[in-house]
């Protein structure tokens, strides 16, 4: 099987790497590559994002064909795909950090900055916080609920369809932490930086 | 509910750990690919690397320790330490860092902030402020804790906030390697003054130093060296104690 890491210079992804090898061990082929032939034929993709909204839609669309491949991977073929923070947030229509940017469409919805309450939460949202389960979903097998992940991050994704979130966590309000639709998966954690429980994430993932 | 980060750090020169009482004498003490597992391993929240001696050294051998490292830890890993520039930023990214603490070049050039933060993201740039107290304010230092620059680390905090950092980590000159806890009044009107959380570093002797860093200088995450080094206390038992005294950690 293979399980490609798509490096599309969205910034730093030498964790999601690092992270993917450690659980594949010699089981699995992590490739990481913005090649399209090779994310065509690939079994499983991770789409992984740092920085800005905007700057990662500018990035996914500075490789020629790229969003079209990946348009045909997961939502004409439905070949499973995990977004990770900024890759979650990208499944979106719209994000407004920098300026109005159109996302990928795939789950529809809109990625605004998390309400500060006046300055009584700081931004960004960084550290452990315990995800809330509210729907059963293949990467969260054997993983219980109030579990801590990893976050950082000042921008949250708001699906209009509830029924794709599968957890949500407390900061300021229950923001969408984990979707589940059909073959796409997204956490706003990072479960590359979480610890063993993150590990055990991308293991269920890479099994599914 | 977001939980108060408990920080192990490392001080590394020419790729192995030392912990300084005052920025000197130097004592060699360990591995820092395996101390950083061991800390991982113990509930360390991040791990963060300072290479100490970074601005005047060849500092080759950090970029090997923290790929190494980057490797084992699957926890955040924060890197600082002579990073000077936007490329040296990247090299530390790419070889695993997470997060990268800039000091000096962020007090001689705040443009380091603005345009690595944009290129990076926000999420990946920490500023690490050296402050000393003289009079009623508090001033910045650089190079290690070698030079007074005189800048107002409050209105620097400020600035630096508005460049783009994600986080501030801040050390008192007067607390670090006293072991009689942290500047609180410090680290309290910074993390009052800017949005951003801030990492309370400097001083840290005993575990009640940790809670009162959390407790009264409203720190999101508290850093220490010695403590933990030489096996004073564990992380895990750092945690039960804040745990004890009402304080949300992970555990």
């Amino acid at each position: 099987m293979n399980v490609t890491i798509v490096d599309y210079n969205s910034g730093n992804i030498s964790s999601v790497i690092n992270s993917f090898k450690e659980v594949a061990k010699d089981k699995v082929n992590i490739e990481v590559t913005s090649d399209l032939n090779k994310i065509k034929s690939s079994d499983k993709l991770v789409l992984p994002g740092q920085g800005s909204f905007k700057s990662c839609v500018d990035a996914l669309n500075n490789i020629n064909g790229l969003v079209d491949t990946l348009n045909e991977f997961a939502i004409t073929n439905k070949k499973p795909l995990l977004g990770i923070c900024v890759g979650l947030q990208m499944f979106a229509d719209i994000g407004y950090e920098e300026t109005d940017t159109k996302g990928l469409g795939w789950i529809s919805g809109e990625v605004s900055k998390i309400d500060n309450q006046n300055g009584k939460y700081k931004l960004p949202h960084i550290g452990w916080n315990q995800i809330n389960i509210i729907k059963e979903s293949k990467i969260f097998k054997n993983i219980e609920n109030n579990s801590h992940m990893y976050f950082v991050h000042s921008y949250e994704f708001i699906p209009k369809d509830k029924n794709v979130i599968s957890a949500t966590t407390d900061y300021s309000s229950n923001i969408v932490c984990s979707i589940e639709k059909e073959n796409i998966f997204g956490t706003q954690f990072h479960p590359e930086k979480s610890d063993k429980i993150g590990l055990k994430i991308i293991n269920n993932f890479i099994n599914l | 509910m977001l939980k108060n980060r408990i920080i192990p750090c490392l001080d590394v020169k020419n790729g192995r750990v030392v912990k300084g009482i005052n920025f000197v004498d130097l004592k060699d003490a360990g591995d820092p690919v395996e101390q950083a597992k061991i800390y991982s391993d113990g509930g360390a929240d991040e791990i963060c690397f300072l290479d100490i001696t970074a601005s005047n050294e060849n500092r080759d051998t950090i970029y090997d320790v923290v790929e190494k490292t980057s490797k084992k830890c699957f926890v955040p890993l924060t890197v600082g330490g002579g990073v000077r520039s936007v490329e040296d930023i990247n090299k530390l990214l790419n070889c695993g860092a997470d997060k990268v603490s800039i000091n000096t070049a962020a007090v001689q050039n705040s443009k380091v902030v603005v345009e690595s933060s944009k290129k990076f993201g926000s999420q990946c740039i920490v500023v690490a402020i050296d402050a000393k107290k003289n009079g009623e304010k508090w001033e910045i230092f650089t190079h290690g804790g070698r030079n007074n620059t005189g800048i107002d680390a409050l209105e620097f905090a400020e600035k630096m906030e508005d460049s783009g950092a994600g986080e501030l980590l801040v050390t008192s000159m007067d607390r670090d390697g006293t072991q009689v806890g942290y500047d609180i009044d410090l680290m309290s009107k910074i993390s009052f003054k800017v949005n951003i959380p801030v990492i309370a570093s400097g001083g840290v002797g005993n575990l009640d130093h940790l809670v009162d860093g959390i407790k009264l200088g409203n720190a999101s995450a508290v850093l220490a060296a010695s403590i933990f080094h030489y096996g004073k206390y564990s992380v895990k038992e750092a945690k039960e104690y804040l745990n004890s005294k009402g304080i949300p950690v992970r555990i």
